[in-house]
């Protein structure tokens, strides 16, 4: 716009002598290999991405201990025992097993939340007050729990996770995970015994797996 | 003559709409990218509603693959001094026989899954072709293994400063490798872990998901 040099008024215009006419040059640059290179970047930043970065789970263990009293004994009437199997069996019990394997349930990853739930519900549904209740109560209260005032009815409630040799790394962390969602404050990992060992691999015979 | 003016229509595309799109994408991944560094091991970990960050360093990551094998890493950004105390640490309490050489490779062997036997062998490859040794994986038991020495020559090294212990599991992994790790873990009184997950939502429903929704 601001030149004043012109090329000659080839252009046909004719605007008088002496008045040359300004020379438009187009403001138009090809954007083509810019966006070529643009998705091409595009292109590998998708392909080189990872949207969701790795999260950690923490996971206490106890001490081993040799010492009888220093062991948590849970209640039976509060305790449920997750087996993990093989191809994703989950089994469980409440309480004790009882010699027969009658009380020995078969469920699965979707149906266990449930049985959790449930089982929970029963333990605080009877649970019995006594001086420990209070102490509890206090505890929540000072660690900020919203739900202070009922945080000892669930005092009683166990779940021990025991998989076995054929689960999987997945099964363990879900089941652990499953603590987590279902708010279970007491759990424990723990190895199987043989006795049930046996049970689960009959099941397992008689599922087919 | 007069000639009849067939009027050009210009094949031109005003494309700047186009680029400014595509050019608030590549911006939007630039951002978003975080390379991440090379995984000689594939594994693809679980999913957690576990929403707890990673030491990125100070720790020690144990990783076992989909074929139950276990591999173990140190991560140290800053103090490059602890591999060199590692290392020392192992060759003189394992006789491994180890030159100076290929001490110092161990700072740049990103992980370690063979037994101290096989040690020399791994450290005399250079990094780049490490990945390419079928590593067997360090032997664990049911007392620890050989990853017992391993996490104690860390964990002196890493003395008076805190470490984390990282686990990073195959999804197909068989329990019993895990339960030899934490055993590992334990034989040196560490009791707090880190699993290492992916993220998932809480399920819809669940005392989690009422106490997430509840706080926010």
């Amino acid at each position: 716009m601001a030149q004043i040099e012109g090329g000659g008024d080839s252009g046909g215009h004719k605007k008088g002598p002496g008045v040359k006419k300004a020379k438009k040059l187009s403001t138009r640059v090809d954007m083509t290999p810019m966006v070529d290179l643009g998705f091409l970047l595009i292109t590998f930043f998708i392909f080189t991405t990872t949207m969701s970065s790795p999260k950690a789970m923490n996971l206490n263990m106890p001490k081993d201990t040799k010492n009888q009293d220093e062991l948590n004994k849970a209640k039976e009437s509060g305790a449920l025992t997750i087996m993990l199997g093989k191809d994703n069996g989950v089994y469980y019990y409440e309480g004790q097993l009882a010699p027969d394997g009658s009380n020995f349930k078969t469920a699965t990853f979707k149906t266990i939340r449930d049985e959790i739930i449930s089982k929970r519900q029963d333990v605080m549904k009877n649970h019995v007050h006594d001086s420990n209740c209070e102490k509890l109560k206090e505890d929540a209260k000072k660690a900020g729990d919203p739900n202070w005032e009922t945080a000892d009815l669930d005092r009683d409630f166990v779940v021990v996770i025991k998989p076995d040799q054929d689960a999987t790394y997945r099964n363990t962390v879900d089941m652990l995970d499953e603590m987590t969602i279902n708010d279970v404050k007491r759990y424990a990992m723990v190895d199987i015994t043989p006795q049930e060992y046996q049970v689960v691999q009959a099941t397992e015979k008689t599922l087919g797996k | 003559m007069p000639s009849v003016k067939i009027p050009k229509k210009s094949t031109n595309v005003d494309m700047t709409p186009f680029v400014d799109v595509a050019f608030l994408i590549l911006t939007f991944f630039i951002m978003a990218t975080k390379f991440k560094p090379p995984e000689p091991v594939q594994v693809t970990t679980p999913k957690s509603v576990s929403t707890t960050e990673l030491p990125e360093s100070n720790a020690i990551l144990i990783t076992i693959d989909k074929e139950s094998k276990v591999y173990f890493t140190v991560l140290s950004e800053k103090d490059k001094s602890i591999f060199t105390s590692i290392i020392s640490d192992l060759n003189t309490s394992k006789n491994l026989g180890l030159t100076d050489a290929e001490k110092a490779n161990y700072s740049k062997t990103y992980l370690v899954g063979v037994s101290f036997a096989q040690l020399k062998q791994l450290l005399d490859l250079p990094p780049e072709q490490q990945k390419s040794l079928k590593q067997p994986g360090i032997p664990v038991d049911t007392t620890g293994g050989e990853l017992t020495y391993w996490i104690q020559a860390a964990k002196s090294a890493f003395a008076g400063q805190s470490l984390k212990y990282m686990v990073k599991g195959d999804n197909d992994s068989k329990y019993p490798a895990f339960k030899y790790v934490i055993e590992a873990l334990k034989k040196n009184d560490q009791y707090k872990y880190n699993l290492i997950t992916s993220l998932e939502d809480a399920p819809a429903g669940t005392e989690l998901y009422k106490e997430r929704h509840r706080t926010k």
